[in-house]
């Protein structure tokens, strides 16, 4: 099958890549621009380790393909720090001990970073139920929703 | 001395006994014993066996000392996850 | 061996404490690189055919379409995996199970693997491969593989542990017993029995992340390994044996793992790929999918478990017995005898018995999760306990606490313990707010014990203490959950140093010496253990450097807070000297500082847990929900609470996940119906509350600062405080788990 050449903006840069019909955003994320911060743990959308923000909504990469990215706007995990500087949610992952193996993270971080986006404020169901698409097998994710929380309140404005 | 109880699966390797005394200071020289007067016992002892001394679970460690009159389990070694 | 590993007592300045994790930067930036980050170059992309029959012979496979197609650059299959297990049945178990030889075993068992340039052609070739397969009967269900007419799957296997021995073969291939006393004639003293049959379906320990290698055998007869796993060392001597290399020439190097949980404890796929490779003469990146980690690797076994249960009127148990069926899979395993020795443990017991069946199914091998075996037996037993306090009108804890195992009680499943923390537990629980909490309509309340072993092992640990007095700790016991940070806690708070002044990090085989896997909730006690000696190893060295920049005798220093300091007014007021100063002069006093450690940690310590639950049920729907959760257990010392805290939660919620929604779901073809997360549907955010815990401190007396393994005995009581919980809110005893909707409808309606 003949490649279809795609342009795109991932993490705030222009980016133009060759990929297959059939090929997905993430195994382009991954394989062709060395983007591997999003993880395939399923590559049937059911994990949410592979979370992309495209056009800013919260999307599996697997269940996008390479060519939908033609002239829209993506972001990773890559691009979520500002420089040497983490994003809140990063540092109150680590702070409050949110990730064990950290497979899930750099999705669980996508989901949360655009929740926090469209609802400042959320209550602990909210939280939940927003990150019901991201699956973590080690931490029983009361901590996550703790961080997520004390991010919140950070960005925010207030203290804790 | 002390009394050593094997596991079932091991009883029809050592003449049906259930409990053996063995005069041994370590763990090394009770198996050592064990093998030489039970032959059958060597593979067991060597692949798939841990030693319980007054209840704690010893499974490399062969130097390990048995107080007298302490409590020996023969145990199969475990699996952990 | 000169260290000392008995308790002491002392004040700790950094065990104990919460710092930030030192891998976390890189894993909340996406840098953390998994099985699947990593690449060579002239990598091949691997894919393995699997059978689609759940028992079926392989007459013949013919790969000559698949080797003609474009791109494809190594086939293997049985045949390029001889048999070089010399008589050991567990090593040809592994070898089989990675590729079938004479029978496809499971549906999902590999039968050949495909080596190609890229994905497209891997899968061309895989569909070109032609195996010619005579279907079998088959069996899936433990009971049903009991049965004198089941489908045999193995007919040179005849049962063990039976007197006299069976002259016919049969899927049952052991029998262990365990227990003292006389169990009939305790139940004989019984004012009051229980006695009831349980199940529990079979689970996968659902790491997020696909087992994942990158595999390179050299022409030269070297070999390198890249790979998510719990055990780099025990992958080396497996791929080694089954491969036919030498060990040393093999290095396996352990990428960042995406959880294990006693699922990546075993090979599956890496033989395969290092045979690829070996056959293409290049590196070969082998990924499983997720349909592919549900039907070939690591899921639990299913069971089927009869108790019984007798006491006085006063609540003292007289006799208790239990009957368990574990499912292993095709090969043989000793689940069930994990089973019949874990299910009492919990209790003191003049009269108990209990004995465990190993049974042959085709479904795929049993692998560890989690303390292996523990919680089914766990749900079963402490469902009865339960019942036998509703029965004779006794609160659930004080029935429970009336009953329970101490130092010096023989345990069930043998020995006599020593200092044990069920008790405390026990006392912990009575006393915790939850337990008097008030509950909501169709809510329920449910409490259980769960005990774990624990295990050590060998370890082998290398402190080095750098030119600027920074210290690199390289250890050899993969980190699955933080333990990077909990030894640096360690080879600080042994040093005297700051935490910050640690970097850990996982050596490869070729780097350190053996080291066992991270199993039986033994990375952090025996590598702390490993980490404590070595760093006195260690400051013996630096206390050797002060002495000679003193120009006094060695027995003249000691070391104290971090410096050597000279002993006495002798040497006038010495300043001492810091850790950092001493490395500053290594090069003029001797060369580089470093402390070493090889040992065995054994003296583990048994460990013990009670959880206590609210769970609200829907009686329309049968749906139900956790409300409330709350874990207690004796961690000996916990040295970076936080990640204790997470071993307890993610237990919890594995266990939880295990007793309302997971199982594997065979159709009448054998074949598994629900190979992904959708189907088997393991918890989410928005299926939890948060999870309470609270962490006892009984200090191991095997280990220098108290410790004890976590990993492990937080799976063991859920299932049982769940169906506890349950089996208040509606009234009726669940004793099938899943406890799903459709469960509790029937239930529901038996009832009413």
């Amino acid at each position: 099958m003949a490649s279809i050449a795609v342009s795109t903006t991932i993490n705030d840069d222009d980016v133009e890549f060759l990929c297959q019909p059939d090929e997905t955003l993430l195994d382009v994320l991954r394989n062709r621009l060395g983007l591997m911060g999003a993880k395939e743990g399923c590559g049937t959308g059911d994990c949410g380790a592979c979370s992309a923000i495209m056009d800013g909504r919260v999307v599996c990469s697997c269940l996008v393909l390479g060519a939908e990215a033609q002239g829209r706007t993506i972001e990773t995990i890559e691009g979520m720090a500002d420089g040497g500087e983490l994003h809140p949610l990063q540092r109150k992952f680590i702070e409050h001990a949110a990730l064990q193996c950290g497979i899930c993270t750099p999705g669980f971080l996508i989901a949360a970073k655009a929740l926090l986006e469209v609802n400042p404020d959320p209550s602990e169901t909210e939280i939940r139920f927003w990150l019901a698409g991201n699956l973590c097998r080690c931490t029983g994710y009361d901590k996550i929703v703790r961080a997520v929380q004390d991010a919140a309140r950070e960005m925010r404005g207030e203290t804790a | 001395m002390v009394d050593v109880t094997l596991w079932a699966g091991l009883r029809p390797l050592a003449d049906d006994q259930k409990t053996l005394r063995i005069e041994a200071t370590t763990i090394r020289e009770l198996l050592r014993k064990l093998e030489a007067q039970y032959p059958a016992l060597a593979g067991p002892i060597r692949n798939q066996i841990a030693v319980v001394v007054d209840g704690v679970i010893y499974r490399d460690d062969w130097s390990a000392t048995i107080p007298e009159g302490a409590e020996v389990f023969l145990m199969r070694r475990l699996a952990g996850g | 061996m000169s260290f000392d590993a008995a308790y002491q007592s002392k004040t700790f300045n950094s065990v104990g404490t919460r710092p930030l994790r030192p891998d976390g930067v890189d894993k909340v930036t996406g840098r953390a690189r998994y099985g699947a980050d990593f690449n060579m170059p002239g990598q091949l992309v691997a894919r393995v055919l699997r059978s689609p029959h759940a028992h079926a012979r392989i007459r013949g496979i013919d790969t000559s379409k698949a080797e003609a197609v474009k791109g494809v650059k190594a086939i293997v299959t049985a045949a390029d995996l001889p048999d070089l297990t010399n008589g050991n049945a567990d090593l040809f178990a592994i070898l089989d199970n990675c590729m079938a030889r004479d029978k496809a075993m499971y549906d999902g068992h590999a039968v050949a693997a495909v080596a190609a340039i890229d994905e497209k052609a891997a899968k061309q070739a895989l569909k070109l491969i032609e195996v010619d397969y005579e279907v079998l009967p088959h069996v899936v269900d433990v009971d049903a593989a009991m049965q004198t007419d089941a489908p045999v799957l193995n007919e040179t296997v005849f049962t063990t542990g039976i007197e006299p021995a069976p002259t016919s073969p049969s899927n049952v291939t052991n029998r262990a017993e365990f227990g003292h006393g006389d169990v009939d004639a305790g139940f004989a003293k019984a004012d009051v029995i229980v006695e009831r049959s349980y199940k529990t379906e079979q689970t996968h320990q659902g790491y997020i992340e696909p087992h994942a290698c990158v595999a390179n055998c050299n022409t030269d007869g070297t070999a390198d390994l890249w790979v998510c796993t719990q055990g780099h060392f025990v992958y080396r001597q497996n791929c080694a044996d089954l491969l036919g290399l030498e060990v040393s020439k093999l290095r396996v190097t352990s990428s960042e793992i995406g959880g294990g949980f006693g699922g990546k404890t075993h090979v599956w796929a890496e033989p395969v790929a290092l045979a690829l490779s070996r056959k293409a003469g290049r590196p070969v990146k082998l990924i499983m999918s997720r349909e592919e980690v549900f039907r070939a690797s690591g899921p639990t076994s299913a069971t089927s478990i009869d108790v019984k249960i007798g006491a006085r009127k006063d609540g003292r148990i007289t006799a208790a017995s239990a009957t368990l069926r574990y499912s292993s899979g095709p090969y043989p395993g000793m689940w069930a005898e994990l089973g019949a020795m874990t299910s009492f443990a919990c209790y003191d017991l003049d009269n108990v018995q209990t004995v465990g069946f190993e049974v042959l199914v085709n479904r795929p091998k049993v692998a560890a999760y989690r303390a292996p075996s523990a919680p089914m037996a766990a749900f079963a037993v402490e469902s009865a306990v339960d019942e036998l306090a509703h029965t004779l009108g006794i609160d659930a804890v004080d029935l429970r606490v009336k009953n329970a195992a101490k130092e010096g009680t023989k345990s069930s499943y043998g020995p006599v313990y020593g200092p044990i923390g069920i008790g405390p537990t026990l006392q912990a629980a009575k006393s915790h707010p939850h337990m008097s909490a008030p509950l909501g309509k169709n809510q329920g309340r449910g409490m259980a014990c769960g005990f774990w072993f624990n295990f050590g092992g060998q370890t082998c640990t290398d402190l080095n203490i750098n030119a600027d007095g920074t210290v690199t700790l390289a250890v050899g016991t993969v980190d699955v959950g933080g333990s990077r940070a909990s030894l640096s806690l360690i080879a600080a708070e042994e040093l005297g140093i700051a935490y910050d002044d640690v970097k850990a990090v996982v050596a490869d085989t070729a780097t350190l010496g053996y080291n066992d896997m991270t199993d039986g909730s033994r990375g952090t006690f025996s590598s702390s253990m490993a980490t404590i000696s070595a760093a006195r190893n260690a400051i013996k060295v630096m206390c050797k450097r002060a002495a000679l920049t003193w120009d006094i005798p060695l027995e003249d220093v000691y070391w104290e807070d971090g410096h050597a300091h000279a002993a006495g007014t002798k040497h006038g007021n010495r300043a001492p000297l810091s850790v950092k100063e001493l490395a500053a002069e290594a090069g003029n006093t001797g060369g580089p500082i470093a402390g070493h450690s090889e040992l065995v940690a054994d003296g583990a310590g048994v460990s013990f847990a009670t959880h206590i639950c609210d769970i609200e049920v829907d009686p329309e729907t049968g749906s139900s929900r956790v409300v409330r959760y709350t874990v207690i257990q004796d961690a000996g010392k916990a040295v970076h609470p936080s990640y204790v805290e997470g071993q307890y939660q993610g237990g919890a919620a594995q266990g939880i996940g295990w007793a309302l929604n997971e199982e594997y779901v065979y159709g009448a073809d054998g074949r598994l119906q629900n190979p992904g997360f959708l189907d088997y549907r393991i918890p989410v955010c928005s299926d939890l509350p948060m999870i309470d815990t609270q962490i006892l401190e009984i200090p191991n007396p095997n280990h220098p600062y108290g410790v004890r393994g976590v990993g492990e005995t937080s799976i063991v009581p859920p299932l049982a405080a769940i169906a506890n919980a349950v089996s208040n809110a509606v009234g009726v005893r669940m004793s099938h788990i899943p406890i799903s909707p459709p469960r509790i409808l029937a239930a529901l309606d038996g009832n009413g």
